[in-house]
């Protein structure tokens, strides 16, 4: 087998091969390793990796093996190679997240999200490149220089999850762990072509993510197919002791059979097919159109402004009308304060940020730079030489408008809307609608460099921002090309129903076939 | 509401961050132009909505208040800038400008 051969397998395909020895773990991830090193790393180059684990990796192969000659369970994952989001804490790995501040920094302790992986047999290959503490949609905000669209060179992957999404639409690995706190795993998922998963508020473990703002953060899955994504989040979902907002709901099997209907057996190596070699698009045509008969899809209005890219909304209307023809009802709705939501966004996640990033102040870890002035001059000087732009300015704006006299005109304000905006979202699922569709982004990924104006820079986000608001689960899954670029659509559901948003993502992606990627 | 020049350099003081002269300028700029998008927000009715920090059909659960806090795979020493006998050591106090201000009144 050679490495193209590799690089277009789903994970579970990985896993059932090496469980049942027919696939060497060790090659597996030697060619996603290679393959990182040939076209990620590096700042001529596409620039995803910000850091690989060869020795690492092999040790963890080798130690696959081990378990498999003694009978042990191998785990769902095993021998899939992943890579990771730099600001998700990973042991024998920089953790930079994409700052300066950071650089070098080894984190002492794991994220349950990795060490979850792990434990089911994944080898984590690679730390991926990001907005510098995620902040940002294109991945141009690191200090380490900005990842490019593997689709197309000139653009922005997306961001600030860009180096995962990249990763996993460029072919080193089928899953990749993102984080998202407006968008930021579905949209690059969106510009470059593959799925992005944002879980409901508490479903996964955030511990050993660093955080941002903390009433919007998640991690979430990217995955080349929709499959890899729900295998990936079955791994990292369900409660942990060690973060106080995961829930302790039951995760369901997310994974689907060909046919769009609950897998339960899905768990049972011997009824997954192993097809080594088989085309791009993965999963055979739906058996007929009644993959979502009952299903209610609503159509918000509000995502469809009269102002959209005609031919994102073109690519939106034959997604929609598949879902017709698989026997789902598509009703118009409205989110009539989704519009309110960009604003909102940006007072509350600064807020949180200029609270959260206090702790980079160069006495515990990260960098230090020394002054004339003492204690106040040692905070001044790190905090400035190590933010970059994007993050200076979000702390700032984070600090005005929780300062004395503008935290009722700002921040109190933001809070209350924020409410109103999820009370939209719960009106729409009590009246019967089982998800919501829309356009993850208003355009397709745009060239690196062309957006300069920071809201400008904000409005990429107009689309997802209000599932992060709402705390409500949502995924990204690639519905066609406009301009040969690739357009996400946005599936969001109610709180902790991933399983109905798995169901019609699956249904779409089967029912668009290669017309996914045209 | 604008941001004037003296509020960027209150509020960088106040999250310790150093700002050049020339980049509180552009600061003032940048935050006033963004702060400027938010007035639309004065617009909406809130009255009855309540304030909301939190989000999900379950609200925060409460955890044993017990300590989980695991071990670390290496000593701090190793991640910290300067340790000295378990203690992070950080410049003198005593050089602090606000701390000289503090003995002044004193």
């Amino acid at each position: 087998m050679n490495l193209d051969d590799y690089s277009l397998l789903r994970a579970a395909e990985i896993a059932v091969g090496v469980r049942a020895g027919q696939v060497s773990a060790d090659a597996v991830v030697k060619a996603s390793f290679d393959r990182a090193c040939d076209i990620g790393a590096g700042s001529d180059n596409l620039n995803i990796v910000l850091a690989a684990a060869d020795e690492a990796g092999r040790a963890e192969c080798e130690s696959l093996t081990e378990k498999r000659n003694s009978g042990k369970d191998l785990g769902l994952l095993a021998g899939v190679p992943v890579v990771i989001k730099d600001n998700i804490a990973s042991l024998g790995l920089p953790t930079t997240c994409g700052s300066k501040i950071l650089e070098g920094y080894v984190s002492p302790f794991e994220a349950t999200v990795v060490t979850r992986l792990r434990s089911h047999g994944a080898i984590v290959v690679a730390k991926t490149n990001m907005d510098e503490f995620a902040m940002g949609s294109s991945t141009e905000n690191s200090a380490f220089g900005p990842t490019r669209n593997p689709v197309d060179v000139r653009c922005v992957p997306g961001g600030s999850s860009g180096g995962s999404a990249a990763a996993v639409a460029a072919g080193i690995t089928p899953i990749a762990l993102g984080s998202e706190t407006g968008g930021s795993v579905r949209q690059p998922a969106a510009f470059c072509g593959v799925v992005g998963v944002k879980p409901t508020y508490g479903r996964v473990s955030r511990y050993g993510l660093v955080a941002f703002a903390s009433s919007l953060d998640q991690i979430g899955v990217l995955g080349r197919t929709v499959d890899d994504a729900a295998l990936g989040l079955e791994v990292i979902a369900g409660f942990d002791r060690l973060d106080s907002t995961s829930s302790d709901a039951d995760v369901p099997i997310y994974r689907m059979s060909a046919l769009g209907v609950p897998a339960p057996e899905a768990r049972n190596p011997d009824t997954e097919l192993l097809r080594i070699g088989r085309s791009a698009v993965p999963l055979p045509p739906p058996p007929d159109s009644k993959t979502l008969e009952g299903v209610v899809i609503g159509k918000p209005k509000e995502y469809f402004p009269d102002s959209l890219d005609a031919s994102v909304r073109d690519v939106c209307e034959r997604s929609l009308e598949k879902f017709r023809e698989m026997g789902a009802v598509v009703r118009d709705i409205s989110l009539a304060r989704s519009p309110l939501a960009i604003p909102v966004y940006y007072i509350i996640a600064p807020a949180e940020a200029s609270s959260n990033l206090a702790r980079f102040d160069g006495v515990r870890y990260g960098l230090r730079v020394d002054s004339p002035l003492g204690l106040k001059g040692m905070y001044e000087e790190t905090r400035s030489r190590g933010f970059g732009a994007e993050v200076t300015r979000r702390i700032l704006l984070g600090t005005y408008v929780l300062s004395a006299g503008y935290y009722d005109a700002y921040y109190k304000k933001a809070q209350a809307v924020r409410r109103l905006i999820a009370e939209d979202f719960t009106a729409a699922f009590s009246s019967g609608v089982n998800a919501i569709f829309t356009p993850t982004t208003p355009t397709p990924a745009f060239h690196i460099g062309a957006i300069s104006d920071p809201y400008e820079m904000y409005l990429n986000d107009i689309f997802t921002v209000t599932a992060n608001l709402a705390g409500v689960p949502a995924m990204s899954v690639p519905i066609g090309r406009v301009r040969r670029l690739p357009v996400g659509g946005q599936i969001i559901c109610a709180h902790f129903d991933e399983y109905t948003m798995f169901r019609v993502a699956y249904a779409l992606e089967a029912a668009l076939g290669a017309e996914a990627h045209q | 509401m604008a941001v004037t020049r003296e509020d960027v350099l209150h509020i960088a003081q106040l999250a310790r961050l150093g700002v050049t002269s020339e980049r509180a300028d552009e600061l003032t700029r940048e935050l006033s132009a963004i702060l400027a998008h938010m007035e639309v927000l004065s617009q909406v009715d809130t009255a009855g909505a309540e304030v909301t920090s939190t989000v999900g059909a379950e609200g925060t659960p409460l955890r044993p208040d017990a300590g989980t806090v695991p071990g670390l795979s290496a000593p701090l020493e190793t991640v910290a800038p300067a340790m000295r006998d378990g203690f992070f050591i950080v410049p003198r106090l005593a050089t602090h400008e606000d701390a000289a201000g503090i003995e002044n009144r004193a």
